[in-house]
């Protein structure tokens, strides 16, 4: 599994409050702690600053980048922030996102053809949010082919079946696992992303719903997630689901995030 | 205790069966519809708003309790004569220009017709011209946008803009909410009203209309 690190977000007080003091060294930490844990990229998104979002986003960049050897997802709905950023990133970024919008896939597509990076592909279109699994299968391999005739590499793409909360439609789980299931199966090499915490909006007990999707959506062939990798608890079923489902020999993974105190049951 | 407990309950349950069976009894039995209404049903929305407010009650409750209400709306809606209905005041609501997520708009427009309300949904990517517009068509009393993206967050304050230049600006509170806004931004593009969840902004748009 990749896991991609969300905990630098504006839309977080303290990272807001550290975006707009230029700490440094409080991004360097939040960035590091996630390193520690073992996320294999550190998401960037400043996007609640608006007008000041693309500076924002170009000194996070190099923020993290000075404390971290790894790669950034850059998140922002903004194409322009995305070609902004990436020019101030080092090594192969992640670019979140594009999606089948007209206006977002043209002014991304120079940006994620121009240099090597990854990008993730979110399962939207013109009209409307996906609602059943073929919605999102159909805007996936859509994407996918648009990507790829581009000669953008499949194994660079990274769809994200879009995650709707469960409490206002309780068909979004399966929707989701189907979709995940189906686009794995079609484009053999191509990664499925999805960020966990939407599935459990509007209900009580949202970590524990969290936890149970980031299995299922696993079972289903999921290959990356954008969660907080220093929740321990979330870790434990990561890593404990990884492990059985075979993906771990000798269970070495998860007993070595045990014994280093990374994983807990509490 | 109300006469209309039986019917509160139903519908703070959920329970649609039991809740169209108490209204069409209430009916029989000559209540008058308004106190039907009033006493039975938005009582119980209220409550329901407030409890979910206060994390007691969760978004699948508050959505069957709304469907129950309906429901029952269906029987007493034809009884009421033209325009007596719009008594608690008039909103329009949408999710902006180049924005497509409804589900939070879904459900403060649910909870507003819930608490007596009058609503026009105008769905998602409604741009300024398009809510100024049917502001105007309907007289309305306030306008409600909801924005998901920090990208399309803008779009509120041409929105109010467009309202501006069409004239009615003071004629409509405008309320706004959705998961990057904040009450911040809410008073830097000079909205009346911000609500961070649906019972919250039923309690926000009763402040503004001065509706106890």
């Amino acid at each position: 599994m990749i896991i991609v690190g969300e905990k630098i977000n504006t839309s977080r007080k303290s990272i807001a409050d550290a975006v707009k003091e230029r700490d440094a060294e409080f991004i360097g930490e939040v960035a590091q702690e996630q390193a520690e844990a073992g996320a294999h990229y550190i998401d960037v998104n400043a996007g609640t600053f608006l007008e000041q979002e693309i500076d924002s986003l170009c000194w996070l960049v190099e923020v993290v980048q000075n404390e971290v050897d790894l790669p950034l997802c850059l998140d922002s709905p903004n194409p322009k922030a995305l070609s902004e950023a990436i020019k101030h990133h080092k090594g192969e970024a992640m670019i979140n996102s594009i999606s089948l919008e007209k206006d977002r896939f043209q002014a991304l597509l120079p940006v994620i053809t121009g240099q090597p990076c990854c990008v993730v592909a979110l399962c939207m279109a013109e009209a409307s949010m996906p609602n059943t699994v073929e919605e999102r299968v159909q805007v996936g391999s859509n994407l996918i082919n648009k990507l790829t005739e581009q000669g953008f590499p499949l194994e660079k793409i990274y769809v994200d079946p879009l995650v709707q909360p469960i409490s206002v439609d309780t068909r979004m789980g399966a929707a989701v696992l189907g979709a995940i299931q189906s686009i794995m199966n079609d484009f053999p090499g191509v990664n499925t992303i999805c960020g966990l915490s939407n599935i459990s909006f509007g209900l009580p007990m949202r970590s524990l719903i969290n936890r149970n999707f980031l299995s299922l959506c696993m079972k289903a062939g999921l290959s990356a997630a954008i969660l907080d990798p220093t929740d321990k608890q979330l870790m434990a079923t990561l890593l404990s689901t990884d492990m059985l489902l075979g993906r771990d020999e000798y269970c070495e993974n998860f007993i070595e995030a045990y014994q280093s105190g990374r994983i807990s049951m509490l | 205790m109300s006469e209309f407990k039986a019917l509160t309950d139903a519908v703070m349950k959920g329970d649609i069966q039991t809740a169209v069976a108490e209204t069409q009894s209430a009916l029989d039995a000559g209540a008058n519809v308004q106190d039907i209404l009033d006493k039975g049903l938005i009582v119980a929305m209220d409550e329901v708003g407030e409890k979910f407010s206060t994390g007691q009650m969760f978004v699948p409750q508050m959505l069957r309790s709304a469907k129950t209400m309906q429901e029952c709306m269906k029987l007493i809606k034809p009884l009421f004569q033209e325009g007596q209905l719009t008594a608690k005041g008039k909103v329009v609501i949408g999710t902006v220009r180049q924005d497509l997520h409804d589900i939070g708009k879904n459900l403060v427009a649910m909870m507003m017709e819930g608490a007596g309300f009058t609503i026009t949904d105008l769905g998602v990517d409604v741009s300024p011209k398009d809510f100024t517009q049917k502001a105007e068509e309907v007289g309305a009393d306030i306008v409600a946008m909801s924005a998901l993206l920090s990208t399309t967050m803008p779009a509120m304050r041409e929105t109010i803009k467009a309202l501006q230049d069409a004239g009615i600006r003071d004629k409509v509170k405008v309320m706004i909410g959705g998961a990057p806004v904040t009450e911040n931004f809410a008073l830097e593009i000079k909205a009346d009203a911000y609500a961070p969840d649906a019972g919250s902004a039923v309690i926000a748009a009763k402040k503004l209309l001065g509706i106890s």
